[in-house]
């Protein structure tokens, strides 16, 4: 047996022992695993099996073990997901400390910063938001005003954010802030935030979809530790743009999935809307339109995959966090516009009667997608950094 | 998968990419061209080709090929796509190989596939009668006769039909069109009684033909394939040979992307490089977009050939019609962004333009694999 089936083995009977039946159902949005101060368990088993996962580090498996990750290799990591797919487990945690603050971290944090937001990211204590964007620094990051002067033992802040998510029932925030204000990209730093601190104050706000996951988040002289500057006064802008890297790649990522398989599939619902002729969709012009949508899907997933390949054969493919973010997300809002296409009339429900549960989260999702192209820097963005790094088009 | 490609294959691609960029650049087609080429290529080339093994590629080392597969072929096929250059690849070591492999007898295989191989037999694959690629409509027929069979009818957008020595003849020995059943497959001398072939000038200087059958005697032992049940291997050939046309078309627009962005760089209005401006610089961003997603539907086509994976048909008409679509639109894109310039037989872009047009309509444009992958997908 090689060591990598004991691991198989042991990680299976682990698995068996340590993840509750309830994890192993899907999850509905109210039991989604964020983690935090001010976390609420409707199913208690959620916090059992964080618990027992990041016990192991298994809720980070790739990082390194002195920091409270799991330490798995690339393949012992690919054992486990293919463990925990196996019994269909939930995800332990689900965090955006997780995703994109950690790597960020693991790259340009001191030791000591490492030991302690790892650890509490890991054990899923503290949930964590991000401060970026600005009412007047939105595709144009680098122009943020947000101010953070140095008060001798201490920044003190003063600025708002928007579009932080779930800032209201978050702990923590990672912000970009201004240190020097003669110069635009090496002026920004990278600051860590407490929000219990005075004069952080965040306000949800409503979007069209009805929801409300992001907010602003104003910042009126709060005193930060001069310890929780991450990584070199005036460099936050490499940073931030790593981390972007990772924030573009996520949301490349859904792009597949969710949406029309809750309603059985496009090619379901339609057939159901517009007749089957034997296997096939009676309406032809409906049919070409499925079909096209589902190749742009193929072929957007084996680019996914190719990039995987090459990334592991040391083979990179550019600018692809951009080129993924722009696909992905031009294809899932294409992917909404389709499927309301096709369910007529039942995709027009708000709430209430008449509109079954998973039509009205398809109207919803419809409503969120918009925000996937706006989100972690627009298709415009994505499309102008392709023509500067990939394809070498020079500055106006 | 074969999302990246082997040392060999790098080495392949390698030695056709600097065959072609160096011994048959666009040039070439234009000198066959404005020459008015009676055979519409070039035989000094076609020599080359061979001794390199690039007309055995796909034919295994027992019948004198070099047995690189359907992923070296494809290779090759992108390669030669690059720089429009005109030969018999398509049709005599993609199509004829192919099928002569996926049906032929092993008396046929023998005397036909080292032949080949040698670049002494040329192929063409006489299958289309409509203005539209539909195997399941061939209406023309097959009689049995004394001692074999009577073909008649007509085909048309024959590639090479007019430089093949043995063409290779779709016909009904039963059923009608519309139905699978009753295809047969029939190789036929492109000397024999009966046979009138009449070439077409095409928009994209290359070779086609339409043929007449009149009456039309072939003997029993000229079946190729099942006699009635030749259906599914002509369509796991085709499909091979979709996917090398896609990865021929493939190259034509990695070149027009290449030869377009260089221009943005170079051009100047108003004082400035085109390039800067940011209305270029998306569409630019978007077409490289579009062929990055191309190599991916290609190269994982290609592994499913090689891989004889079951969704090898699926494969095919995902590559087939997903690269028509990139190929339309940036060669429409590129002789747009070249403006004027673009409009001129002086610059290579309307080449390409006018050879994607082409290279859509054969074995099926997007319309067709879109519906195909459809009816393969059950809905």
């Amino acid at each position: 047996m090689t060591a990598l089936d004991s691991f198989r083995e042991e990680t299976r009977a682990w698995l068996e022992e340590n993840c509750p039946a309830s994890m192993r159902t899907p999850m509905p949005e109210r039991e989604m695993p964020w983690g935090g101060r001010q976390a609420k368990y409707p199913n208690p088993d959620t916090k059992v099996w964080m618990d027992n996962m990041a016990s192991r580090g298994w809720t980070a498996p790739t990082w390194p073990a002195e920091y409270g990750g799991g330490g798995l290799s690339k393949e012992e990591n690919k054992v486990l997901q293919q463990e925990l797919g196996a019994i269909k487990a939930r995800p332990a945690l689900t965090s955006f400390g997780l995703w994109m603050l950690g790597p960020a971290l693991l790259e340009f944090a001191s030791e000591e910063q490492k030991k302690k937001y790892l650890g509490e990211i890991i054990r899923g204590e503290i949930r964590w938001c991000q401060g970026y964007s600005e009412p007047g620094a939105g595709s144009d990051l680098a122009g943020l005003q947000t101010k953070a002067e140095d008060k001798g033992d201490h920044y003190l802040v003063n600025g708002q954010k928007v579009w932080t998510s779930y800032a209201d029932q978050c702990d923590w925030i990672f912000c970009l802030v201004r240190t020097d204000t003669s110069v635009k990209h090496d002026g920004i730093s990278f600051l860590l935030i407490d929000m219990d601190d005075a004069g952080v104050e965040a306000r949800p706000i409503k979007l069209i979809s009805g929801a409300s996951p992001f907010c602003e988040t104003f910042l009126t002289d709060v005193k930060v530790p001069k310890e929780n500057l991450v990584g070199d006064l005036n460099k936050g802008w490499t940073i931030a743009k790593r981390l972007l890297e990772h924030e573009r790649s996520m949301i490349s990522g859904m792009g597949m999935g969710a949406g029309a398989a809750s309603m059985g599939g496009m090619e379901a619902v339609a057939k159901e809307n517009f007749g089957a002729d034997g296997e096939k969709i009676a309406d032809s012009s409906i049919r070409q339109a499925v079909a096209d949508h589902k190749m742009d899907q193929q072929a957007f997933g084996l680019t996914l995959k190719r990039a995987e390949a090459e990334a592991k054969a040391g083979q990179g493919m550019g600018a692809a966090a951009s080129m993924f973010k722009y696909y992905g997300t031009e294809v899932n809002k294409r992917r909404f516009e389709l499927l309301l296409d096709l369910m007529g009339t039942q995709a027009l429900g708000w709430e209430g009667e008449g509109f079954d549960k998973r039509e009205l989260a398809v109207t919803r999702s419809w409503l969120r997608s918009k925000g996937n192209s706006i989100e972690g820097g627009t298709s415009e963005v994505q499309l102008n950094v392709i023509a500067k790094r990939v394809l070498g088009l020079p500055d106006a | 998968m074969a999302f990246v490609l082997t040392e060999e294959q790098t080495m392949l691609k390698d030695m056709a990419k600097d065959f072609f960029t160096e011994q048959v650049p666009v040039a070439n087609l234009r000198k066959l061209r404005d020459a008015e080429d009676a055979d519409g290529y070039d035989k000094a080339v076609w020599k080359q080709i061979v001794e390199l093994g690039f007309a055995g590629i796909l034919i295994p080392e027992e019948h004198g090929g070099t047995g690189f597969g359907p992923m070296g072929l494809g290779i090759v096929m992108k390669e030669a796509g690059r720089t429009l250059a005109a030969s018999p690849l398509y049709s005599t070591a993609v199509l004829g190989a192919g099928l002569i492999m996926a049906a032929g007898s092993d008396e046929q295989k023998g005397a036909l596939l080292p032949k080949i191989a040698a670049g002494e037999t040329l192929t063409a694959l006489a299958l289309e009668e409509t203005n539209h690629h539909n195997p399941l409509n061939t209406a023309m027929t097959a009689e049995k006769s004394d001692d074999g069979f009577t073909l008649t009818g007509d085909k048309k957008f024959v590639i090479d039909g007019h430089i093949a020595n043995t063409l290779i003849v779709v016909a009904r020995t039963g059923g009608a069109a519309g139905d699978a059943q009753g295809l047969s497959m029939f190789l036929v001398d492109a000397k024999a009684d009966g046979v009138s072939i009449t070439r077409n000038h095409m928009v994209d200087s290359r070779n086609a033909a339409s043929i007449g059958f009149a009456n039309v005697q072939v003997s029993a032992d000229a079946v190729l394939g099942s006699l009635g049940g030749a259906y599914a291997e002509l369509e796991s050939s085709l499909d091979l040979a979709r996917v090398c046309l896609a990865a021929e078309m493939l190259g034509g627009a990695e070149t027009v992307f290449d030869t377009t962005l260089e221009y943005l760089k170079e051009r100047k209005q108003f004082g400035v490089i085109i390039g800067t401006f940011q209305a270029l610089k998306h569409r630019a961003a978007e077409l490289f977009c579009e062929v990055e997603i191309c190599q991916s539907v290609l190269l994982d086509a290609l592994s499913a050939l090689e891989d004889r994976r079951n969704d090898t048909p699926r494969a095919a008409s995902l590559a087939k019609a997903r690269v028509g679509d990139a190929l339309r639109l940036i060669t429409n894109e590129g002789v747009q962004m070249h403006g004027g310039i673009g409009m001129t037989d002086a610059v290579d872009v309307g080449l390409f333009m006018k050879r994607a047009r082409v290279q859509a309509q054969m074995l099926g444009d997007t319309n067709f694999h879109r519906a195909r992958y459809a009816d393969l997908g059950g809905y």
